[in-house]
């Protein structure tokens, strides 16, 4: 059994008054808080082992970097990943888009090519195919939703056509929650030899992500979402793209020589972080990595699962609700609205009560579009949430609402 | 009244509430909904303030040498605030407006409100019907 209190205990800033009232963190799908172990074994880097790696005979920067390559060596377990070579840390979820978006527009898209994403997608999962599309005449063909918001995967096969090039979707929708069958995604992509790129920044804290059952080409996911520290991220590439994916930006500490005319690259993920990296932030990560395997990613996903089902189930009995993408499979999110309030008056209110909340269109515009409304209110759970918060949550929603009236 | 008269009068009214945040709000609620309203017609995307997570739209006329404002806004919240600053600086001259300190806002207890980086942009109402003002002089 999962010890609820010690785990809180963990997280100091959870201690905290906001305007009198003891904080509800509800903002987890913006950013998780951090442990004190993921706190410490930053702030015990820079105390320490500071020094730079890769390159230093001094015994600090062995140190250092044998932490470094054992922090890649845990977080590349964790998603059960046989080479870390092919574990590139990266500044985040953005970041790695953007480094597959630029490789992929040197070597593998043609002018004139086709990109599926889906309606549920993030904009750093839009804006760097947009960009590539903008300028090579390229077109993004979307999967459109089901009246249950659910995607529509039948459709799929009918927006795939020789010019297809990539297949570039979220695991979870970061506004609804609902997890997207990526099984069903790989089989279609495989029957047309279609890359996959799976966008694990909300999967990656809520559920076990299993990169060897999972055939994908690229994963990525910001530490920051998962009780690591922000800044740093990671691509995962498959075994096929790795010597084969462009290197988009470049600089020291990646190379085995150079001369004014030719540079040779190192081989596997190195290729991929020129400069010096986020070493505190990577260390940060790996110890996040190393809170979550301390409980369990499955304890997570299912005790997190129990407080969306309790949660929907209250705000079901609230005749104002609307709710979006209702189910009781989902990965931590819930998005709803109150007839005829705008979610910012909400939000604004329920912060007064020490409750954080997200308002507004969570950086998913056109998914917004497509359910025809502004925004929403996101109530999005980490593992240090509880009934109790849920149930005060729910009071003083219901407060809100007639403080409205 | 001058702008000065008027925040005093604010002031005053807002001292009622104290630390009293519900009180607080449910005020800035109810004079949300006596915001005069601008023109159906006239709600058009280039009377949109940005800055704002809900839409605000401004309206501005001189007439007899004082600067009207009408507005409107979806989120009940938003349609408060603008109707507090519209309260101050409706019917004024337009080189008063430009010249307006605004500090009440702080005495009254919103000055969160009035940080760049508050999604009600409070900050951004204020900045464009002083520009809209400046264009009148
Ligand atoms: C689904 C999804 N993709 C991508 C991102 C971008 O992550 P980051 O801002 O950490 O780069 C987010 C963050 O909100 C997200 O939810």
């Amino acid at each position: 059994m999962m010890d609820l209190i010690k785990i809180r205990e963990q997280f100091p800033i959870l201690n905290q008054k906001i305007n009198n009232c003891d904080l509800i963190y509800f903002d987890n799908a913006a950013t998780s808080q951090k442990p004190i172990s993921v706190i410490e074994s930053i702030s015990d880097f820079y105390k320490k082992s500071n020094s730079n790696i890769h390159r230093g005979v001094h015994s600090l920067s062995r140190s250092a970097s044998e932490q470094f390559e054992l922090a890649r060596k845990t977080v590349a377990n964790h998603f059960n990943i046989d080479n870390e070579q092919q574990l590139i840390f990266t500044a985040g979820c953005t970041d790695s888009i953007n480094i597959v978006a630029q490789g992929l527009a040197k070597f593998h898209l043609q002018k004139e090519d086709e990109i599926i994403l889906s309606t549920y997608e993030h904009h750093s999962n839009i804006l760097p195919w947009q960009l590539w599309a903008k300028e090579n005449k390229g077109v993004l063909k979307i999967i459109p939703l089901l009246a249950n918001q659910n995607l529509d995967y039948d459709s799929i096969e009918k927006l795939i056509t020789h010019k297809t090039k990539l297949i570039a979707i979220t695991h979870v929708s970061n506004t609804l929650g609902l997890i997207t069958d990526i099984e069903r995604i790989i089989s279609i992509a495989k029957k047309h030899q279609l890359p996959i790129l799976l966008d694990g920044a909300q999967s990656a804290p809520h559920m076990p992500v299993d990169l060897k059952k999972l055939d994908v080409d690229f994963f990525v996911c910001s530490a920051h979402k998962l009780y690591g520290p922000t800044g740093v991220g990671l691509l995962y590439l498959s075994q096929k793209w790795l010597d084969k994916l462009p290197v988009s930006k470049s600089g020291g500490g990646i190379i085995k020589s150079v001369s004014f005319e030719n540079t040779e690259y190192a081989d596997g993920a190195l290729r991929f972080e020129p400069g010096t990296p986020n070493i505190s932030g990577v260390i940060g990560f790996s110890n996040a990595i190393k809170f979550i395997n301390n409980i369990g990613i499955t304890t997570i996903f299912e005790f997190e699962k129990k407080l969306v089902q309790h949660a929907q189930k209250k705000l079901r009995e609230m005749p104002e609700i609307i709710m979006y993408g209702e189910s009781d499979e989902k990965a931590g999110v819930i998005s709803f609205n109150v007839k005829n309030h705008h979610p910012f008056d909400i939000g604004t209110l329920l912060d007064n009560y020490g409750i954080a909340v997200r308002t507004g269109h969570h950086c998913t515009q056109p998914l917004m579009q497509d359910l025809k409304i502004q925004g929403t209110v996101r109530i999005s759970f980490a593992i240090y949430n509880t009934i109790e918060e849920i149930n005060y949550f729910i009071e003083k929603l219901k407060k809100v609402i007639k403080m409205l009236q | 009244m001058t702008i000065k008269e008027i925040e005093k009068e604010i002031i005053e009214e807002f001292e009622i509430f104290g630390d009293d945040w519900e009180s607080k709000y449910e005020h800035i609620i109810d004079m949300g909904k006596s915001l005069p309203l601008i023109n159906l017609n006239l709600k058009t995307n280039n009377r949109i303030i940005k800055g704002c997570q809900s839409n605000v739209w401004l309206n501005t006329d001189l007439i007899n040498d004082k600067i009207l404002y009408t507005a409107d806004s979806d989120a009940i919240i938003t349609k408060g605030m603008i109707a507090l600053m519209v309260r101050v600086l409706s019917n004024q001259k337009a080189e008063d407006i430009v010249k307006a300190d605004m500090d009440f806002i702080n005495q009254i207890g919103l000055k969160e409100h009035l940080s760049p980086t508050r999604a009600n942009g409070l900050l951004s109402m204020i900045n464009e019907m002083k520009k809209e003002a400046l264009k009148r002089i």
